[in-house]
């Protein structure tokens, strides 16, 4: 929780990490991408207030009580969302799996929620294998990250069959969420690898899942959202623009979160701090901050509110994962971020 | 002699098709040498490891298109240094190899359309470039619907719209309309006025927020400035 000015925050970082890329995980002849794929997100923290930098060698395996320290005891997360991502042909362990981070969540009950994943390319064992990790770890949720390597298969689409028959056991498996995650590599490489259009297929074919696209999009945002406004289960997931945006270029982010607040609407829009690469304790501090600049350029975008906020940092998510809320931390009129709730989303398309 | 100079120059005209701006400014050229015969060698860097490699591979064969076209220019060697793919996209540029043949059994076809689906965008955010000053102006967004190419005050960002569409071969000269359909060249009608100028501003903000990005991870990753590179705006 965080307060400020009195009024106080529900906070639901709905994307984080737990990851270990340390050099003793590198798979044996992979080492190259093991050691690039961390110091590009590495590179990442660079857009983050100096004093929050933290040396490679501590970005590469964080510990535990890091992870407790940043997120929840000076990061003012209530509850934090673990978005696994495997990369197993690069990380022996896997760079940060669902057995990872379920087993801190164990630990320290009442603080996570468990998303798992699947690989559509997995087969039948990647089925029997999602059904395993929903029942062991009760998760709501999957992570899916679409550029994964696999072998000489450089990612997928969430419109291949193959993804088709994982979305649809997933269903029934009683996962509501599905957590897009979009990279520079898919088959074939000659595609844009970041076309967010099998994601609008996805949607309108399950139209009982929600599909957060996280990092909303980018470096799409404008594909996202056209998409966005056509699809009533489609959500935005904020990891990235405000760790990326709002120190670093901040009248960038006011633009980006001013498309978002146009198209999208802030019914549907979550934060995540993407933790590791970014600690989310200036995150929540500076979003609060925030104001939408008053010059000519943001005149077509709507001003974010206090109630803004609050959805965004943490009642939008909630909502998504039926995470209770004290109710001195609810919107007094809180009607619920549900699929048929677009009204803005509707706005955005006829104006 | 070829001078160094006009081969910077040379590189000035190729792009990065997702950011719609010169290699050169963005930092990318890492390093750029011309030998006593005519031997030209380019070094070209990029902000991340990862960097999406159909992208990349378009950023090198440009660059030894625009290199090997100069006059007296012996040999061209184009070089992309710490990417996953340098060594398949340095032997294909090397080989002369188009995309699919540099990246068998990855690829099932050229960059053309994709190419294409970038400079679709970049007539977007060029639009949204060109309007702002008038409908700051005082103009309505009614007005921009009458307005032709002509009729819009030169600038910079005039010039470079117009480019772009006379590369999609959409009509670029002073007689047409200066909001036209980035596929089908049809001019925009009042109908379709707002949802058009909204699409080109949400082009612009993510072309330009992609770049700041970008400048932002290669500035980390290297700390050191590129031929020709342009300091960022604040």
């Amino acid at each position: 929780m965080y307060e400020k000015d009195g009024e106080k925050y529900f906070v639901v970082d709905s994307h984080m990490h737990y990851w270990d890329a340390s050099p003793a995980n590198w798979v044996k002849g992979q080492e190259q991408f093991a050691k690039g794929w961390i110091e590009c997100f590495h590179a990442y923290m660079g857009l983050a207030p100096e004093e929050t930098h933290w040396p490679i060698e501590k970005f590469m395996k964080y510990s535990e009580d890091d992870l407790m320290k940043d997120v929840f005891d000076e990061g003012y997360v209530d509850v934090a969302i673990f978005q696994p991502t495997y990369l197993k042909d690069w990380y022996t362990e896997g760079f940060n799996t669902t057995e990872r981070n379920g087993g801190l969540s164990e630990k320290h009950p009442g603080k996570f929620v468990v998303n798992t994943r699947f690989d559509p390319r997995d087969g039948q064992a990647g089925l029997e294998e999602l059904a395993a990790n929903v029942e062991r770890w009760g998760s709501k949720g999957v992570k899916l990250y679409t550029a994964e390597w696999k072998g000489d298969s450089r990612g997928y689409k969430l419109s291949d069959p193959e993804a088709y028959t994982f979305l649809a056991k997933a269903q029934e498996l009683g996962i509501k969420n599905i957590h897009v995650h979009k990279g520079p590599t898919i088959w074939p490489l000659d595609k844009d690898a970041f076309d967010v259009s099998d994601v609008d297929h996805a949607a309108t074919d399950f139209p009982e899942l929600n599909f957060i696209v996280e990092h909303v999009g980018l470096p799409r945002i404008e594909d996202f959202c056209f998409m966005a406004t056509q699809e009533p289960n489609v959500y935005a997931g904020l990891a990235v623009v405000i760790g990326g945006l709002m120190h670093a270029r901040p009248r960038f982010f006011a633009k980006v979160m001013g498309e978002l607040l146009f198209w999208v609407g802030e019914d549907k829009m979550t934060f995540g701090s993407d933790y590791g690469i970014w600690e989310p304790k200036w995150q929540v501090e500076g979003f609060v901050d925030w104001e939408m600049p008053e010059s000519e350029e943001f005149a077509d975008y709507p001003r974010p509110t206090t109630a803004t906020k609050k959805k965004i940092l943490g009642l939008n998510a909630a909502k998504l994962y039926g995470i209770e809320v004290p109710a001195e931390l609810r919107l007094p009129d809180d009607t619920p971020a549900a699929p048929d709730d677009a009204t803005l989303v509707e706005h955005g398309a006829t104006v | 002699m070829t001078r160094r100079a006009d081969v910077l120059s040379a590189l000035d005209t190729v792009r990065d098709p997702e950011l719609d701006e010169p290699v050169t400014e963005l930092g990318f050229v890492s390093s750029c040498t011309v030998s006593a015969g005519g031997d030209v060698q380019v070094r070209l860097r990029l902000p991340t490891y990862f960097c999406a490699p159909n992208f990349a591979f378009l950023m090198v064969a440009d660059a030894y298109d625009a290199v090997s076209r100069l006059p007296d220019v012996r040999a061209t060697e184009v070089l992309l240094d710490d990417h996953f793919a340098s060594e398949a996209i340095n032997a294909g540029i090397a080989a002369r190899a188009g995309f699919a043949e540099s990246f068998a059994g990855f690829a099932a076809g050229e960059l053309d359309e994709l190419r294409v689906d970038f400079v679709r965008k970049a007539v977007l955010a060029g639009t949204d470039r060109v309007c702002r000053p008038l409908l700051a102006e005082g103009r309505s967004p009614e007005d921009l619907a009458g307005l032709t190419l002509g009729d819009v005050p030169p600038s910079a960002d005039l010039e470079r719209l117009r480019a772009r569409r006379a590369e999609l071969g959409l009509p670029a000269d002073d007689a047409s309309a200066l909001l036209v359909d980035v596929t089908s060249g049809a001019a925009i009608g009042v109908q379709a006025l707002p949802l058009h100028l909204a699409r080109a501003r949400v082009t612009r903000v993510n072309t330009d927020a992609n770049g700041s990005v970008c400048r932002g991870m290669l500035s980390h990753r290297y700390g050191t400035r590129g031929e020709g590179q342009l300091e960022e705006l604040p």
